[in-house]
Protein backbone atom coordinates (compact mmCIF):
# COMPACT_ATOMS: atom_id res chain seq x y z
CA UNK A 1 0.00 0.00 0.00
CA UNK A 2 1.35 3.73 -0.84
CA UNK A 3 0.92 6.43 1.37
CA UNK A 4 -2.56 7.98 0.86
CA UNK A 5 -3.04 10.95 -1.54
CA UNK A 6 -4.44 13.77 -0.35
CA UNK A 7 -5.49 15.83 -3.65
CA UNK A 8 -7.32 19.38 -3.82
CA UNK A 9 -9.84 18.84 -5.95
CA UNK A 10 -10.81 22.06 -7.92
CA UNK A 11 -14.19 22.43 -10.41
CA UNK A 12 -13.33 25.19 -13.04
CA UNK A 13 -16.06 27.10 -14.60
CA UNK A 14 -14.25 29.95 -17.46
CA UNK A 15 -11.50 31.96 -15.60
CA UNK A 16 -13.78 30.96 -11.93
CA UNK A 17 -13.34 28.06 -9.36
CA UNK A 18 -16.58 27.03 -8.80
CA UNK A 19 -18.64 24.75 -6.45
CA UNK A 20 -21.53 22.96 -6.88
CA UNK A 21 -23.91 20.01 -5.27
CA UNK A 22 -24.01 16.83 -7.01
CA UNK A 23 -21.89 18.40 -9.44
CA UNK A 24 -24.81 21.10 -10.69
CA UNK A 25 -25.83 24.67 -9.31
CA UNK A 26 -21.98 26.12 -9.28
CA UNK A 27 -20.98 29.35 -6.88
CA UNK A 28 -17.97 30.86 -7.71
CA UNK A 29 -15.62 30.30 -4.74
CA UNK A 30 -12.62 33.10 -6.51
CA UNK A 31 -9.38 32.35 -8.71
CA UNK A 32 -8.07 28.94 -9.37
CA UNK A 33 -4.57 29.76 -9.21
CA UNK A 34 -4.53 31.47 -6.13
CA UNK A 35 -6.34 28.62 -3.94
CA UNK A 36 -3.98 26.00 -5.82
CA UNK A 37 -1.29 28.28 -4.90
CA UNK A 38 -2.33 28.16 -1.37
CA UNK A 39 -2.70 24.44 -1.03
CA UNK A 40 0.40 24.20 -2.37
CA UNK A 41 2.12 25.80 0.04
CA UNK A 42 0.08 23.72 2.37
CA UNK A 43 1.79 20.79 1.45
CA UNK A 44 -1.32 19.19 -1.17
CA UNK A 45 -0.22 16.17 -2.75
CA UNK A 46 -1.49 16.58 -5.81
CA UNK A 47 -4.10 18.79 -7.80
CA UNK A 48 -7.19 18.30 -10.00
CA UNK A 49 -8.35 20.91 -12.20
CA UNK A 50 -12.02 19.94 -13.70
CA UNK A 51 -13.81 22.05 -16.42
CA UNK A 52 -17.24 22.39 -15.84
CA UNK A 53 -18.30 23.97 -19.01
CA UNK A 54 -16.27 21.21 -20.67
CA UNK A 55 -17.02 23.11 -24.09
CA UNK A 56 -15.45 23.24 -26.99
CA UNK A 57 -15.16 27.34 -26.94
CA UNK A 58 -13.46 29.24 -24.47
CA UNK A 59 -11.27 26.46 -24.00
CA UNK A 60 -8.57 29.25 -23.57
CA UNK A 61 -9.13 30.56 -20.40
CA UNK A 62 -8.29 26.85 -18.94
CA UNK A 63 -5.45 26.74 -20.92
CA UNK A 64 -4.21 29.72 -19.25
CA UNK A 65 -4.94 28.46 -15.83
CA UNK A 66 -3.16 25.82 -16.71
CA UNK A 67 0.16 27.38 -17.87
CA UNK A 68 -0.24 29.52 -14.68
CA UNK A 69 -0.08 26.99 -12.31
CA UNK A 70 2.37 25.11 -13.70
CA UNK A 71 4.80 28.51 -13.53
CA UNK A 72 5.47 27.66 -9.89
CA UNK A 73 3.55 24.89 -8.51
CA UNK A 74 5.34 21.76 -8.22
CA UNK A 75 3.18 18.94 -7.75
CA UNK A 76 1.00 16.63 -9.65
CA UNK A 77 -1.90 18.19 -11.80
CA UNK A 78 -4.47 16.50 -14.02
CA UNK A 79 -6.74 18.01 -15.74
CA UNK A 80 -10.17 17.01 -16.83
CA UNK A 81 -13.70 18.60 -18.42
CA UNK A 82 -14.25 17.85 -21.88
CA UNK A 83 -11.26 16.44 -23.47
CA UNK A 84 -12.16 14.48 -26.47
CA UNK A 85 -8.96 13.90 -28.31
CA UNK A 86 -5.03 12.43 -28.29
CA UNK A 87 -4.71 16.58 -29.65
CA UNK A 88 -6.74 18.11 -26.83
CA UNK A 89 -4.70 15.96 -24.53
CA UNK A 90 -1.62 17.01 -26.08
CA UNK A 91 -2.38 20.20 -25.63
CA UNK A 92 -3.04 20.10 -22.12
CA UNK A 93 0.36 18.21 -21.47
CA UNK A 94 2.69 21.00 -22.92
CA UNK A 95 0.41 23.72 -20.92
CA UNK A 96 1.46 22.06 -18.21
CA UNK A 97 -0.69 18.99 -16.90
CA UNK A 98 1.06 15.76 -16.05
CA UNK A 99 -2.00 13.72 -16.41
CA UNK A 100 -5.69 13.92 -18.08
CA UNK A 101 -9.47 12.79 -16.57
CA UNK A 102 -11.73 11.30 -19.23
CA UNK A 103 -15.15 10.33 -18.46
CA UNK A 104 -18.10 11.46 -21.12
CA UNK A 105 -15.68 11.55 -24.37
CA UNK A 106 -14.11 7.68 -23.38
CA UNK A 107 -17.75 6.60 -22.44
CA UNK A 108 -18.45 7.02 -25.93
CA UNK A 109 -15.62 5.77 -27.40
CA UNK A 110 -13.55 3.99 -25.16
CA UNK A 111 -10.74 3.55 -27.80
CA UNK A 112 -9.64 7.25 -26.49
CA UNK A 113 -8.23 5.25 -23.95
CA UNK A 114 -5.73 3.24 -25.24
CA UNK A 115 -4.69 6.37 -27.96
CA UNK A 116 -4.04 8.38 -24.98
CA UNK A 117 -2.18 5.39 -23.00
CA UNK A 118 -0.25 4.89 -25.69
CA UNK A 119 0.79 7.98 -26.95
CA UNK A 120 1.84 9.14 -23.39
CA UNK A 121 1.51 6.42 -20.91
CA UNK A 122 -0.80 5.05 -18.93
CA UNK A 123 0.09 7.23 -15.87
CA UNK A 124 -1.23 9.69 -17.80
CA UNK A 125 -4.61 8.40 -18.24
CA UNK A 126 -6.81 8.43 -16.00
CA UNK A 127 -10.17 7.22 -16.54
CA UNK A 128 -13.15 9.81 -14.31
CA UNK A 129 -15.83 8.08 -13.17
CA UNK A 130 -19.06 10.47 -12.69
CA UNK A 131 -21.31 7.10 -10.70
CA UNK A 132 -24.51 7.09 -9.10
CA UNK A 133 -26.39 4.54 -7.24
CA UNK A 134 -28.84 2.50 -9.09
CA UNK A 135 -31.52 1.50 -6.96
CA UNK A 136 -30.89 -1.96 -7.41
CA UNK A 137 -27.77 -2.24 -5.26
CA UNK A 138 -25.53 -1.39 -7.81
CA UNK A 139 -23.76 2.04 -9.14
CA UNK A 140 -24.69 3.44 -12.81
CA UNK A 141 -21.73 5.58 -14.93
CA UNK A 142 -23.07 9.01 -15.60
CA UNK A 143 -21.58 11.32 -18.29
CA UNK A 144 -22.06 14.90 -18.89
CA UNK A 145 -21.78 16.04 -14.79
CA UNK A 146 -23.85 13.88 -13.63
CA UNK A 147 -26.94 14.23 -16.26
CA UNK A 148 -26.49 11.45 -18.78
CA UNK A 149 -27.25 8.24 -18.38
CA UNK A 150 -24.93 5.28 -20.06
CA UNK A 151 -26.82 2.35 -18.41
CA UNK A 152 -23.50 1.07 -17.90
CA UNK A 153 -22.41 -0.68 -14.66
CA UNK A 154 -19.28 0.99 -12.91
CA UNK A 155 -17.45 -2.52 -11.82
CA UNK A 156 -17.60 -3.10 -15.45
CA UNK A 157 -16.73 0.02 -17.01
CA UNK A 158 -13.67 0.06 -14.13
CA UNK A 159 -12.65 -3.20 -15.21
CA UNK A 160 -12.95 -2.15 -19.44
CA UNK A 161 -11.36 1.22 -18.60
CA UNK A 162 -8.40 -0.96 -17.06
CA UNK A 163 -7.91 -3.18 -20.11
CA UNK A 164 -7.85 -0.33 -22.46
CA UNK A 165 -5.03 1.67 -20.51
CA UNK A 166 -6.19 3.28 -17.60
CA UNK A 167 -3.39 3.96 -15.03
CA UNK A 168 -5.72 5.74 -12.50
CA UNK A 169 -9.47 5.63 -11.57
CA UNK A 170 -10.78 9.54 -10.38
CA UNK A 171 -13.89 7.73 -9.19
CA UNK A 172 -17.31 10.56 -8.07
CA UNK A 173 -19.84 9.73 -6.63
CA UNK A 174 -22.67 12.04 -8.05
CA UNK A 175 -24.91 11.69 -4.82
CA UNK A 176 -22.82 12.48 -2.17
CA UNK A 177 -20.54 15.48 -3.91
CA UNK A 178 -21.21 18.69 -2.23
CA UNK A 179 -23.26 16.91 0.31
CA UNK A 180 -20.63 17.04 3.32
CA UNK A 181 -22.26 14.16 4.32
CA UNK A 182 -19.31 11.80 3.81
CA UNK A 183 -17.90 9.53 0.68
CA UNK A 184 -20.17 6.28 -0.69
CA UNK A 185 -17.58 4.02 1.03
CA UNK A 186 -19.52 1.04 -0.32
CA UNK A 187 -19.02 2.57 -3.80
CA UNK A 188 -15.24 3.21 -3.10
CA UNK A 189 -14.78 0.04 -1.64
CA UNK A 190 -16.32 -2.04 -4.53
CA UNK A 191 -13.96 0.06 -7.21
CA UNK A 192 -10.86 -0.13 -5.08
CA UNK A 193 -10.49 -3.88 -4.67
CA UNK A 194 -11.85 -4.34 -8.09
CA UNK A 195 -9.07 -2.16 -9.72
CA UNK A 196 -5.72 -3.09 -9.80
CA UNK A 197 -4.66 0.89 -10.60
CA UNK A 198 -5.30 3.47 -8.06
CA UNK A 199 -8.53 4.77 -6.82
CA UNK A 200 -9.00 8.33 -5.59
CA UNK A 201 -12.10 8.96 -4.45
CA UNK A 202 -14.37 12.38 -4.48
CA UNK A 203 -17.15 13.22 -3.27
CA UNK A 204 -18.83 14.19 -0.08
CA UNK A 205 -16.31 14.96 2.64
CA UNK A 206 -17.89 17.18 4.84
CA UNK A 207 -14.70 16.82 7.92
CA UNK A 208 -12.42 14.83 8.56
CA UNK A 209 -14.19 12.06 10.23
CA UNK A 210 -15.54 11.23 6.67
CA UNK A 211 -12.03 11.01 5.23
CA UNK A 212 -10.74 8.58 7.84
CA UNK A 213 -14.02 6.14 7.11
CA UNK A 214 -13.19 6.28 3.54
CA UNK A 215 -9.27 5.30 4.08
CA UNK A 216 -10.10 2.97 6.76
CA UNK A 217 -12.97 0.86 5.02
CA UNK A 218 -13.03 1.68 1.42
CA UNK A 219 -9.48 0.59 0.83
CA UNK A 220 -8.65 3.57 -1.37
CA UNK A 221 -5.23 5.05 -2.50
CA UNK A 222 -5.93 8.97 -2.75
CA UNK A 223 -8.62 11.46 -1.50
CA UNK A 224 -10.03 14.02 -3.62
CA UNK A 225 -11.45 17.19 -1.47
CA UNK A 226 -12.97 20.19 -2.48
CA UNK A 227 -16.02 22.03 0.00
CA UNK A 228 -13.74 21.26 3.22
CA UNK A 229 -11.08 23.21 1.52
CA UNK A 230 -12.56 25.76 -0.84
CA UNK A 231 -15.04 26.77 1.94
CA UNK A 232 -12.13 27.08 4.45
CA UNK A 233 -13.35 24.73 7.07
CA UNK A 234 -10.52 22.52 7.59
CA UNK A 235 -6.59 23.40 6.28
CA UNK A 236 -4.71 20.53 4.51
CA UNK A 237 -2.36 21.06 7.38
CA UNK A 238 -5.05 19.76 9.82
CA UNK A 239 -6.05 17.26 8.21
CA UNK A 240 -2.66 15.74 7.72
CA UNK A 241 -1.79 15.78 11.21
CA UNK A 242 -5.11 14.17 11.75
CA UNK A 243 -4.87 11.35 9.76
CA UNK A 244 -0.94 10.84 10.66
CA UNK A 245 -2.64 11.12 14.72
CA UNK A 246 -4.23 8.10 13.58
CA UNK A 247 -1.41 6.32 12.53
CA UNK A 248 -2.49 6.04 8.92
CA UNK A 249 0.36 6.35 6.64
CA UNK A 250 0.74 10.18 4.39
CA UNK A 251 3.27 11.98 2.92
CA UNK A 252 4.81 13.51 6.32
CA UNK A 253 5.94 17.23 5.55
CA UNK B 1 26.73 33.22 -14.73
CA UNK B 2 22.95 31.34 -14.46
CA UNK B 3 24.12 27.52 -15.08
CA UNK B 4 23.40 25.97 -18.20
CA UNK B 5 20.84 22.69 -18.69
CA UNK B 6 19.79 21.21 -22.01
CA UNK B 7 16.60 19.15 -22.27
CA UNK B 8 16.13 16.65 -24.27
CA UNK B 9 13.05 16.76 -26.49
CA UNK B 10 12.41 13.47 -28.11
CA UNK B 11 8.60 14.06 -27.99
CA UNK B 12 7.59 12.09 -24.84
CA UNK B 13 7.57 13.22 -21.41
CA UNK B 14 6.38 16.57 -19.01
CA UNK B 15 9.16 18.89 -20.75
CA UNK B 16 7.63 21.69 -19.83
CA UNK B 17 7.25 20.75 -16.03
CA UNK B 18 10.61 19.77 -15.85
CA UNK B 19 11.17 23.19 -18.01
CA UNK B 20 10.08 25.65 -15.29
CA UNK B 21 11.16 23.83 -12.16
CA UNK B 22 15.14 24.30 -13.86
CA UNK B 23 14.46 28.02 -14.50
CA UNK B 24 12.53 28.29 -11.11
CA UNK B 25 16.52 27.53 -9.85
CA UNK B 26 17.99 29.89 -11.93
CA UNK B 27 18.87 28.08 -14.63
CA UNK B 28 19.63 29.04 -18.12
CA UNK B 29 17.87 26.33 -20.58
CA UNK B 30 17.90 24.97 -23.39
CA UNK B 31 15.17 22.10 -24.98
CA UNK B 32 16.82 20.13 -27.99
CA UNK B 33 16.27 17.66 -30.30
CA UNK B 34 19.73 17.92 -31.88
CA UNK B 35 23.02 15.98 -31.57
CA UNK B 36 25.22 19.17 -31.54
CA UNK B 37 23.24 20.40 -28.67
CA UNK B 38 23.84 17.68 -26.74
CA UNK B 39 27.93 17.48 -27.68
CA UNK B 40 27.73 20.93 -26.66
CA UNK B 41 25.94 20.14 -23.31
CA UNK B 42 27.25 21.49 -20.01
CA UNK B 43 24.88 19.60 -18.05
CA UNK B 44 22.04 17.22 -19.99
CA UNK B 45 18.98 16.25 -19.16
CA UNK B 46 16.91 13.15 -20.27
CA UNK B 47 13.48 13.53 -19.23
CA UNK B 48 10.62 10.80 -19.84
CA UNK B 49 7.25 9.51 -18.86
CA UNK B 50 5.38 6.31 -20.13
CA UNK B 51 6.77 3.31 -22.52
CA UNK B 52 10.18 2.29 -22.67
CA UNK B 53 10.13 1.33 -26.24
CA UNK B 54 8.34 4.65 -27.45
CA UNK B 55 11.26 6.50 -25.63
CA UNK B 56 13.71 4.59 -27.38
CA UNK B 57 12.25 4.57 -30.42
CA UNK B 58 12.07 8.31 -30.14
CA UNK B 59 15.34 9.21 -29.66
CA UNK B 60 16.54 6.47 -32.42
CA UNK B 61 15.10 8.76 -34.92
CA UNK B 62 16.38 12.09 -34.44
CA UNK B 63 19.74 10.19 -34.49
CA UNK B 64 20.49 10.96 -30.69
CA UNK B 65 21.31 7.38 -29.25
CA UNK B 66 24.72 7.77 -29.87
CA UNK B 67 25.56 11.40 -29.19
CA UNK B 68 23.60 10.53 -25.85
CA UNK B 69 26.10 7.76 -24.99
CA UNK B 70 29.15 9.63 -25.62
CA UNK B 71 28.48 12.45 -23.80
CA UNK B 72 27.63 9.77 -20.52
CA UNK B 73 31.28 8.80 -21.61
CA UNK B 74 33.34 12.52 -21.36
CA UNK B 75 31.92 12.63 -17.10
CA UNK B 76 29.71 15.50 -17.70
CA UNK B 77 26.79 15.72 -15.22
CA UNK B 78 23.86 13.95 -17.10
CA UNK B 79 20.72 13.50 -15.52
CA UNK B 80 17.68 10.93 -16.52
CA UNK B 81 14.39 10.99 -14.89
CA UNK B 82 12.01 8.68 -15.00
CA UNK B 83 11.76 6.60 -18.06
CA UNK B 84 14.85 9.20 -18.82
CA UNK B 85 16.65 6.80 -15.76
CA UNK B 86 15.42 3.39 -17.40
CA UNK B 87 16.56 4.31 -20.84
CA UNK B 88 19.89 4.77 -19.37
CA UNK B 89 20.09 0.93 -17.95
CA UNK B 90 21.18 -1.65 -21.05
CA UNK B 91 17.90 -3.64 -20.89
CA UNK B 92 14.18 -2.92 -19.92
CA UNK B 93 11.96 -6.28 -20.20
CA UNK B 94 8.47 -3.91 -20.59
CA UNK B 95 6.49 -5.56 -23.37
CA UNK B 96 9.59 -7.81 -24.82
CA UNK B 97 12.66 -7.23 -24.54
CA UNK B 98 14.60 -3.95 -25.48
CA UNK B 99 17.75 -2.27 -25.57
CA UNK B 100 18.59 0.75 -23.62
CA UNK B 101 21.38 3.44 -23.58
CA UNK B 102 23.56 0.89 -21.25
CA UNK B 103 24.71 3.97 -19.74
CA UNK B 104 24.82 2.18 -16.52
CA UNK B 105 24.93 -1.92 -16.25
CA UNK B 106 21.53 -3.52 -15.37
CA UNK B 107 18.17 -4.49 -16.26
CA UNK B 108 14.30 -2.45 -15.92
CA UNK B 109 11.91 -4.69 -14.57
CA UNK B 110 8.12 -4.58 -13.63
CA UNK B 111 7.43 -3.63 -10.39
CA UNK B 112 6.01 -6.53 -8.45
CA UNK B 113 2.04 -6.49 -8.06
CA UNK B 114 2.07 -8.63 -4.55
CA UNK B 115 3.87 -7.37 -1.55
CA UNK B 116 6.45 -9.47 0.58
CA UNK B 117 3.41 -10.57 2.51
CA UNK B 118 1.41 -11.37 -0.73
CA UNK B 119 -0.49 -8.57 -0.09
CA UNK B 120 -2.02 -6.96 -3.58
CA UNK B 121 -0.22 -3.67 -4.93
CA UNK B 122 -1.73 -1.07 -6.93
CA UNK B 123 0.64 -1.18 -10.22
CA UNK B 124 1.27 1.60 -11.16
CA UNK B 125 3.19 2.39 -8.34
CA UNK B 126 1.43 6.63 -8.04
CA UNK B 127 2.03 8.82 -4.97
CA UNK B 128 4.71 10.33 -2.44
CA UNK B 129 6.95 7.20 -0.99
CA UNK B 130 10.55 7.94 1.08
CA UNK B 131 13.87 7.94 0.08
CA UNK B 132 15.82 5.46 2.04
CA UNK B 133 19.67 5.44 2.23
CA UNK B 134 21.18 1.95 1.93
CA UNK B 135 23.74 1.31 4.26
CA UNK B 136 26.05 0.63 2.07
CA UNK B 137 26.05 4.26 1.61
CA UNK B 138 27.85 6.42 3.86
CA UNK B 139 26.47 9.92 2.86
CA UNK B 140 24.99 11.31 0.07
CA UNK B 141 27.45 14.80 0.62
CA UNK B 142 28.29 15.46 -2.60
CA UNK B 143 25.42 13.62 -4.31
CA UNK B 144 22.39 15.41 -5.97
CA UNK B 145 21.11 14.18 -2.72
CA UNK B 146 23.29 16.55 -1.19
CA UNK B 147 21.44 18.06 2.00
CA UNK B 148 17.97 16.04 1.66
CA UNK B 149 17.50 13.93 5.08
CA UNK B 150 16.73 9.96 4.35
CA UNK B 151 12.88 9.79 4.95
CA UNK B 152 12.09 12.72 2.50
CA UNK B 153 9.09 11.85 0.71
CA UNK B 154 9.25 12.17 -2.98
CA UNK B 155 6.43 11.66 -6.01
CA UNK B 156 6.67 8.76 -8.01
CA UNK B 157 4.53 6.96 -10.73
CA UNK B 158 6.26 3.99 -12.41
CA UNK B 159 4.79 0.67 -13.92
CA UNK B 160 8.83 -0.86 -14.04
CA UNK B 161 12.02 -0.29 -12.08
CA UNK B 162 15.60 -0.79 -12.81
CA UNK B 163 17.89 -2.96 -11.54
CA UNK B 164 21.51 -1.91 -11.50
CA UNK B 165 23.86 -5.16 -11.73
CA UNK B 166 26.34 -3.28 -8.97
CA UNK B 167 24.12 -2.50 -5.99
CA UNK B 168 26.38 0.09 -5.30
CA UNK B 169 25.04 2.49 -7.89
CA UNK B 170 21.74 2.51 -6.15
CA UNK B 171 22.42 5.49 -3.69
CA UNK B 172 18.82 5.59 -2.33
CA UNK B 173 15.49 3.27 -2.84
CA UNK B 174 12.01 3.38 -1.91
CA UNK B 175 10.16 0.93 -0.35
CA UNK B 176 7.20 -0.68 -2.00
CA UNK B 177 5.39 -3.82 -0.18
CA UNK B 178 8.80 -4.81 1.07
CA UNK B 179 10.56 -4.74 -2.64
CA UNK B 180 13.51 -2.48 -2.58
CA UNK B 181 12.90 -0.26 -6.00
CA UNK B 182 15.97 2.12 -6.79
CA UNK B 183 14.92 5.96 -6.52
CA UNK B 184 18.25 7.50 -7.34
CA UNK B 185 21.28 5.32 -9.10
CA UNK B 186 24.06 6.99 -9.93
CA UNK B 187 28.13 6.70 -11.26
CA UNK B 188 30.37 9.45 -11.36
CA UNK B 189 28.58 12.35 -12.67
CA UNK B 190 25.78 10.16 -14.18
CA UNK B 191 22.42 10.06 -11.89
CA UNK B 192 19.27 8.54 -12.83
CA UNK B 193 15.92 9.66 -10.82
CA UNK B 194 13.12 7.40 -10.51
CA UNK B 195 10.52 9.93 -9.10
CA UNK B 196 9.66 13.47 -10.39
CA UNK B 197 11.79 16.21 -8.76
CA UNK B 198 10.28 18.48 -10.54
CA UNK B 199 6.80 17.33 -9.23
CA UNK B 200 8.00 16.84 -5.81
CA UNK B 201 7.60 20.32 -4.06
CA UNK B 202 9.88 22.44 -2.59
CA UNK B 203 12.22 19.29 -1.38
CA UNK B 204 11.96 17.99 -5.35
CA UNK B 205 13.62 21.34 -6.03
CA UNK B 206 16.59 21.13 -4.04
CA UNK B 207 17.66 18.41 -6.07
CA UNK B 208 17.34 20.25 -9.67
CA UNK B 209 19.40 22.98 -7.90
CA UNK B 210 22.40 20.21 -6.65
CA UNK B 211 22.07 19.02 -9.53
CA UNK B 212 23.25 22.57 -11.20
CA UNK B 213 26.02 22.85 -8.98
CA UNK B 214 27.33 19.31 -8.78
Amino acid sequence: MSNIRLIARLDIKGPNLVKGIHLEGFRVIGGPYEHAKKYYQNGVDELIYMDTVASLYGRNSLIEIIKHTACDIFVPLTVGGGIRSVDDVRNILRAGADKVAINTAAVKRPELIAEVSNNFGCQCMVLSIEAKRDGRGGWEVFTDNGREHTGMGVVEWVKRGEELGAGEIFLTSVDQEGTRKGFDVELVKIVSNTASVPVIASGGMGEIAHLLEVIRKGNVDAVAMADILHYKRRTLYEIRNAVLAEGIKVREI
Amino acid sequence: MKPKVTIIDYGLGNLFSIKRAFEHCDADVKITKSPDDIDNADRLVLPGVGAFSAGIIGLKELHLLEPIKEYALTGRPFLGICLGMQMMMEVSEEFGKHRGLGVIRGTVVPVPSKGKNSEKLKIPHVGWNSLCKPRYIDSWEKTILQGISSGTYMYFVHSYHAVPSDKNSCIAFADYGGHRLSAVISMDYIYGCQFHPERSGKVGLEIIKNFLYI
